[in-house]
């Protein structure tokens, strides 16, 4: 039950993490300078965005919930797991980031998780 | 939408080093527990005394290390890409992490669940076929 609990937070907590995280790199602007010292330039202005700092909080749950899964389960176990969230991030690309998710697309995001529900099933 | 050669070298490039690097650290940090005795405690207690026990292996700093690395190529690639791209493209990690599992833990993969690992790294390539980008810059 307390893997359970620790599943539920790395796939909902880890998505919607991202997602700010992705909203907030959207409102920081693509980058194009890749020197070290615009990279590091780059990092006041993203902390300046509050959804950063709720995708930060939220993907900091979902870490140490890994971490607690980690001390019991075997890592080729629980890394596919996570990919659960791939349903969730299409759907919250199309409706939270108003992303264009193409039949193509959804059909790849099926083809994984289709994979992870072998992996899972197929743990010796 | 938008597409170029360049946007799509630095994506996939970047993409690389998601996958180079993301598994790389969940590997060392898996190895790192490992060793690890399982909290008896309740949920709040067993993430404490995780901290203490964090500090205290190189091996959980190699792979937050990793992570960063990680973390910093993701954003990058999420300032131009669509996360719904980005994110099962980004899941061809999962071979990478069945093959360090396999090589560097000596934990057991099945058959099966190589099946899965390739039909996985076959969804990231009907993804990647999708343009990279389908929003507007601000």
């Amino acid at each position: 039950m307390r893997t359970l609990f620790f599943y539920f937070l790395i796939v909902c907590a880890g998505t919607g993490g991202e997602l700010c995280v992705a909203r907030g790199m959207k409102v920081v602007g693509e980058v194009k300078d890749f020197r070290p010292l615009a990279l590091l330039r780059l990092i006041p202005r993203a902390l300046r965005i509050p959804w950063m700092w709720l995708g930060v909080a939220l993907m900091t749950t979902a870490f140490f919930s890994l971490l607690a899964v980690l001390a019991t389960e075997n890592v080729s176990l629980v890394v596919p797991v996570t990919a659960l969230s791939y349903g969730a991030g299409a759907l919250g690309g199309k409706f939270f980031l108003g992303e264009q998710v193409t039949p193509r697309r959804w059909a790849g995001v099926l083809l994984v998780c289709a994979g992870v529900a072998l992996v899972v099933i197929g743990r010796g | 939408m938008k597409s170029s050669a360049g946007l799509h070298f630095k994506t996939y490039f970047l993409i690389l080093l998601m996958v180079i690097f993301g598994p790389l650290g969940n590997v060392l940090l898996g190895k790192g527990m490992k060793g690890m005795p399982p909290a008896t405690s309740g949920i709040v207690q067993q993430i404490l005394d995780l901290i203490p026990r964090i500090l205290a292996s190189g091996t959980i700093w190699l792979g937050i290390a990793s992570l960063i690395a990680f973390f910093v190529a993701y954003m990058l690639v999420l300032s131009w890409a669509d996360y719904s791209y980005v994110q099962p493209a980004s899941s061809a990690a999962y071979g990478m992490v069945a093959l360090l599992a396999h090589f560097m833990l000596r934990e057991v993969v099945t058959p099966l669940r190589w099946m899965g690992v390739i039909l996985i790294c076959f969804g990231v390539l009907v993804v990647g076929q999708t343009p990279p980008r389908t929003t507007e810059q601000n």
